[in-house]
């Protein structure tokens, strides 16, 4: 029997600011079992940096505003109701999150062993000593070398791939439940994204931690991920397993994703796909389905009705027109077939 | 490190040797000489014999280098023209000495007020505290020191005479200077810390401390602080040499005998000997204490550290 560790209901974030309500994340549901990879993915702006914020309770509020109606729950206790307390002991301990920019994201006047032992210190109330043990075993863990020199240095003396490393050792301290990477290999070459990818992937296996993984970038979640979200200006719009996704996806926004991938299989020449058009303003109300301004499908009743969930599985599940039984007969786009016998 | 100081050093002493010989030729590029506030009344032959002994009929050119003799040859500046008999670094440091009690006495009382109001402020950010902090902050900046300094002493003399308005001596006499000198250091360290700590708390390594479950108050305490007031350090260095010169109005008004009111003195009286010591003075504090600031820069930045090491 798998045990939900994180449910999601009908999350919305929306943002205060002067030009207006930015209505950043629309009504997001999602469960993670436990010791599961879900992927988030989607372009720019789409809201999963907020989701991942507002599921570790660090969006800023104001001008955040985690609206009502919206249940975070980890393993049955509602986040959102957490004590000041009680959340300092949640993150961290049981759930943690690395960032996009590891150049960034560490306390340039903190070494990194001290940046380690301090939440050794916090939740598994070691004393220096133990904790400074602990932070040589989590880098070798992490395979920096030199581990015993290297916790005294400081975050600029180390590369970018290292930091992540560093990031990825502090995040899996305290062996957390859930591990929520923002776009963890985004800011780094791609010979060193593929070997903290492969980090992470023997990590979650030893750690028995899931895993959110946001991404813009489907190549990253291809073997990594046991589920994958599409999202779309602050909506989900597809989900399903990674199979489902990759082979049989049938939204035209995870079309655009899917053929934006580089592919190893087609022959040299082919330009990469890239889609037009921007998405939707968040501030502005959205009528009808909010990728119909850049849809190639778009109908009229997409352009006035919310499209409904569709179920094509008790995993997959789209929001589409195109799913309608009156609807076209569309096909999934001529690149995106016969992946499977390649 | 060892390297990298005697590099600063010899830096140093050219600056200073520069700022001198400039300060010498503008000097006597301007009208007017020592004993233009009596030569009326001078008889020819005494004015000529003066000249003589100080060496001011000499080409400007010639004098320079007779002052560049005695400072290298003997360290000595000289004696004030307008008091002769008064040795120029003795007069510079018995006044310095005064300034510099008042100054470093406002100036820390001025950083740390400044530095807290700019922590409370920055972190209420848009709520009362901090509009209250940054109406201080804007009074500190745009009232005249005068004012303030008029202001202390019609309320703790006039009013409740509690305290002297003027002269110099024992401790009560600094109370009311410091309170007005420090207005403007508290002005300038609570806007400058309140801009660095908001720029500090956007930073992503603080939302790294907040995921790890560290608490707020050690956020700000562990994270924010130093990192915040890393930058205020360099601001320090002039005001350290600010220190000993004085504040001309603050001197003036409350008279007390420092370096700043007779260095104006001094530039009215055209008394050479003693401008170009206190120019001297002034500039090698300056470069001292930027020098100083640098180094402790390093000390609490680690990523200065290294590259010092270099
Ligand atoms: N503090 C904020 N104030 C106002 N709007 C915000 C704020 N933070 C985020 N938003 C808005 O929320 C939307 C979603 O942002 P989010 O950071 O979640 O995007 P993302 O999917 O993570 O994109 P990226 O791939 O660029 O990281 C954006 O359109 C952004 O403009
Ligand atoms: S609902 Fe219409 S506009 Fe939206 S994705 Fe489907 S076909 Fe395109
Ligand atoms: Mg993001």
């Amino acid at each position: 029997m798998v045990e939900k560790i994180l449910e999601v209901k009908n999350l919305q974030v929306s943002f205060h600011t002067y030009a207006g309500e930015v209505r950043a994340v629309r009504g997001i549901d999602f469960d993670l079992d436990k010791g599961e990879t879900l992927a988030l993915v989607g372009e720019s702006g789409c809201g999963k940096t907020v989701t991942a914020k507002a599921i570790m309770r660090l969006l800023k509020v104001p001008p955040a505003e985690i609206k009502k109606g919206s249940e975070i729950i980890f393993n049955g206790e509602d986040v959102l109701k957490m004590s000041k307390k009680r959340l300092s002991s949640f993150r961290g301990e049981d759930i943690s999150m690395i960032f996009q920019d590891p150049m960034t994201s560490l306390n340039p006047t903190m070494t990194i062993g001290n940046q380690i032992m301090e939440s050794l210190k916090i939740h598994k109330k070691l004393n220096k000593k133990e904790a400074e043990k602990e932070a040589i075993k989590l880098l070798e863990l992490v395979n920096i070398p030199n581990a015993k020199e290297r916790i005294k240095s400081f975050p600029h003396q180390l590369s970018g791939g290292m930091r992540q490393r560093v990031m990825i050792a502090i995040a899996l301290s305290c062996n957390p439940k859930i591990l929520i990477a923002d776009e963890p290999t985004t800011a780094l070459d791609v010979t060193i994204q593929a070997q903290i990818l492969d980090l992470l992937k023997e990590l979650k296996k030893e750690f028995e931690t899931a895993i959110i993984l946001v991404t813009h970038d489907l190549g990253v979640v291809a073997n990594f991920a046991d589920k994958i979200q599409v999202m779309y200006a602050g909506q989900v719009v597809e989900r399903g397993t990674r199979d489902e996704i990759f082979y049989n996806s049938m939204h035209p926004y995870t079309w655009a994703l899917l053929s934006s991938v580089p592919r190893l299989n087609t022959k040299g020449k082919e330009e990469l796909y890239a889609l037009g058009g921007t998405p939707p303003d968040l501030i502005l109300p959205l009528k009808g389905c909010p990728f119909s301004s850049r849809c190639e499908h778009c109908m009229e009743i997409c352009l006035e009705e919310k499209p409904e969930i569709t179920k094509l599985s008790d995993t997959h599940s789209l929001s589409c027109w195109l799913q309608h039984p009156y609807a076209p007969k569309t096909e999934r786009p001529a690149v995106l077939r016969g992946e499977r016998d390649e | 490190m060892g390297k990298y100081i005697v590099k600063r050093i010899g830096y140093m002493f050219l600056t200073l040797f520069i700022i001198m010989t400039l300060t010498f030729f503008l000097m006597h590029s301007i009208p007017g000489d020592p004993l233009a506030h009596m030569a009326k009344k001078l008889p020819e032959q005494i004015r000529l014999n003066y000249y003589e002994k100080y060496g001011l009929n000499k080409p400007v050119i010639v004098q320079y280098g007779k002052f560049l003799k005695n400072i290298f040859t003997k360290g000595d500046f000289g004696e004030s023209l307008r008091y002769p008999g008064r040795p120029v670094t003795d007069t510079i440091l018995k006044h310095a000495k005064i300034s510099g009690k008042l100054g470093f006495q406002a100036l820390f009382i001025g950083v740390t007020i400044g530095i807290v109001l700019g922590i409370v402020a920055a972190l209420n950010r848009n709520r009362w505290p901090d509009y209250l902090v940054m109406f201080i902050a804007i009074l500190g900046v745009t009232v005249p020191v005068f004012i303030i300094a008029a202001l202390l002493q019609y309320v703790f003399t006039v009013k409740l005479e509690l305290l002297p308005t003027f002269g110099w001596g024992d401790f009560k006499h600094t109370i009311l200077p410091t309170i007005a000198m420090c207005f403007g250091s508290i002005a300038t360290y609570a806007r400058y810390m309140r801009s660095n700590v908001l720029e500090v708390i956007n930073q992503d390594y603080i939302l790294t401390a907040q995921a790890k479950g560290v608490s707020p108050f050690n956020v700000v305490r562990k994270h924010v602080f130093r990192n915040a007031i890393l930058p205020a350090i360099t601001i320090l260095g002039p005001q350290i040499a600010g220190i000993f010169t004085g504040s001309f109005v603050i001197e003036k008004i409350f008279g007390i005998p420092g370096l700043g009111f007779y260095y104006v003195s001094a530039i009215n009286d055209r008394d050479y000997t003693m401008i170009i010591g206190t120019t001297i003075f002034f500039a090698a504090l300056f470069v001292f204490s930027q020098l100083i600031v640098d180094l402790l820069y390093g000390v609490v930045d680690p990523r200065i550290r290294v590259s010092n090491d270099k």
